[in-house]
C-alpha cells in the first residue's frame, strides 16, 4: 500500500486556502461558509412542493411560504453545489473516485452504512436546533469571534470526544 | 469598501454566482486536505490523525486575522458581516447531539457532500440521513420551539463575553491553536497509525 499521507495536501496549507475562501465569503457576501443550510432549504422545497397547505400550517416549514421566491434560490444551496463541483474537481486531479464504503475491519459494511444513516439524522437535528452545523456555527462563527461559534465547536467537538471511547470499534 | 454585495458594489445578481464560486473553493479544499474520508476525521478523537484539528484551526485563524487586517485597512465593514446569535443552550444542546452525530457517522454536513462526490457511499447515506433527521426535526418543532428560542443573556462577541479585549482573544487563541499544533504532533506519533 502506497503512504497514502502524501497525497493529501499540507493540512496547515489547506487551513490557509479555507481561511482565504471564508475571508472571501465574508468580504463579498458578508456571511460565512454553511453546509446544513442548504439541505434545510432543499427539503423546505420538497415538502412545499409536495404538501403545500401542511407546509403552510407548520410552524417551521410556515416561514418559507410566505416568500415569493423558491427557497432552493438561497445563498447556501449555490454554495454547496459549489462544494460539490470542487469536491469532484479535486477528487479527479488526485485520481480519488472510487465507489466504495469505508470502514473499519473491525464492523461490516452493512454496520457502517446504519451508523452513517443515524449518525447523519442526529447531524440533521443537532444543526437546526443548534442554528447550523461545523460549517455555519462552528468554523465561520469562530471566524467572525461570536460567542455562538465558540459554544457550537466546543460542544460538537467536546461530545465527539466523551462518546469516542464508547464507539471506538466503529473507526479503530 | 466590503462586504460587496451586502453593500450594492457588486450587485444582487452576482450573489449566487459568487456564492458557486466560492463553495468550489471549499469543496475543492476540503476534499484536498482529506475531508473526503470518514476515517481520516475520526482519527482526531482515537489521535492517529489530527488533520481536522490542523485545518479547521488554521482556517478559522486565518480568516481571523484576515478580517480584522481587512477592517483596520478599511477594506471592510465589520459591522456588516454576520455574526451568529447566541442561544447559548439549544447551542449547547445542538452541538452536544453534532458531536454525537459525528462520532457515529464520521462526517459532518460539508465532508460528507465532498465524500458523495468522489464516491464515497457511506458518506451518500450519511448525507440522507440529513435529510431525514432535518425533516423530522421540522416535522417535530413544537418539541423543541422553546428550547430553540430558549435565550440566556450572554454577550455575542466571544471577546465581551470573556471581558477582553478582541486583540487579546485573537492572540490567546493563535497561542492556544500553537500549542495544540505541537502536542497533537507529539500524540501523533505516540498512537499507533491506522491504516485506511
Amino acid at each position: 500500500m502506497e503512504n497514502k499521507s502524501t497525497k493529501y495536501m499540507n493540512p496547515y496549507l489547506a487551513g490557509v486556502l479555507l481561511g482565504i475562501v471564508l475571508l472571501a465569503a465574508f468580504f463579498f457576501a458578508g456571511r460565512g461558509l454553511g453546509a446544513s443550510g442548504a439541505v434545510k432549504d432543499t427539503i423546505a422545497t420538497c415538502v412545499i412542493t409536495v404538501a403545500p397547505t401542511h407546509a403552510e400550517n407548520s410552524s417551521f416549514f410556515g416561514k418559507y411560504t410566505k416568500k415569493k421566491e423558491s427557497p432552493m434560490k438561497a445563498w447556501l444551496v449555490y454554495e454547496m453545489l459549489g462544494v460539490l463541483l470542487g469536491a469532484i474537481i479535486s477528487g479527479a486531479i488526485a485520481g480519488r473516485f472510487k465507489l466504495k464504503i469505508e470502514h473499519s475491519p473491525k464492523i461490516s459494511s452493512r454496520t457502517r452504512l446504519i451508523a452513517a444513516v443515524a449518525g447523519g439524522m442526529l447531524f440533521g437535528i443537532g444543526s437546526q436546533l443548534g442554528r447550523g452545523c461545523t460549517s455555519g456555527a462552528a468554523l465561520s462563527g469562530m471566524a467572525s469571534l461570536s460567542t455562538a461559534g465558540f459554544v457550537s465547536m466546543l460542544s460538537i467537538f467536546g461530545t465527539a470526544y466523551i462518546f469516542a471511547y464508547i464507539f471506538r470499534k466503529l473507526w479503530i | 469598501m466590503g462586504p460587496l454585495i451586502t453593500q450594492d458594489i457588486i450587485g444582487g445578481q452576482w450573489n449566487f454566482v459568487i456564492a458557486f464560486i466560492i463553495g468550489i473553493g471549499f469543496g475543492f479544499v476540503l476534499e484536498q486536505a482529506g475531508f473526503s474520508s470518514s476515517r481520516k476525521l475520526a482519527g482526531v478523537f482515537y489521535g492517529y490523525d489530527f488533520v481536522v484539528l490542523r485545518v479547521f484551526f488554521v482556517a478559522a485563524i486565518t480568516a481571523t486575522v484576515g478580517l480584522l487586517f481587512f477592517s483596520y485597512f478599511d477594506w471592510i465593514d465589520l459591522s456588516l458581516i454576520y455574526v451568529n446569535p447566541i442561544f447559548l443552550k439549544s447551542a449547547i444542546v445542538g452541538g452536544v447531539i453534532m458531536g454525537l452525530g459525528f462520532i457515529i457517522g464520521g462526517f459532518c454536513p460539508g465532508t460528507s457532500v465532498c465524500a458523495s462526490a468522489i464516491g464515497k457511499i457511506d458518506a451518500m447515506f450519511f448525507l440522507g440521513g440529513i435529510f431525514i433527521g432535518i425533516l423530522l426535526y421540522g416535522e417535530s418543532f413544537s418539541l423543541f420551539k422553546d428550547l430553540y428560542y430558549d435565550k440566556v443573556p450572554v454577550d455575542k462577541m466571544v471577546f465581551d463575553a470573556l471581558g477582553i479585549s478582541q486583540g487579546t482573544f485573537v492572540l490567546i487563541l493563535i497561542l492556544i491553536a500553537l500549542a495544540a499544533f505541537y502536542v497533537t504532533s507529539l500524540i501523533e506519533k505516540k498512537v499507533d497509525k491506522v491504516e485506511y
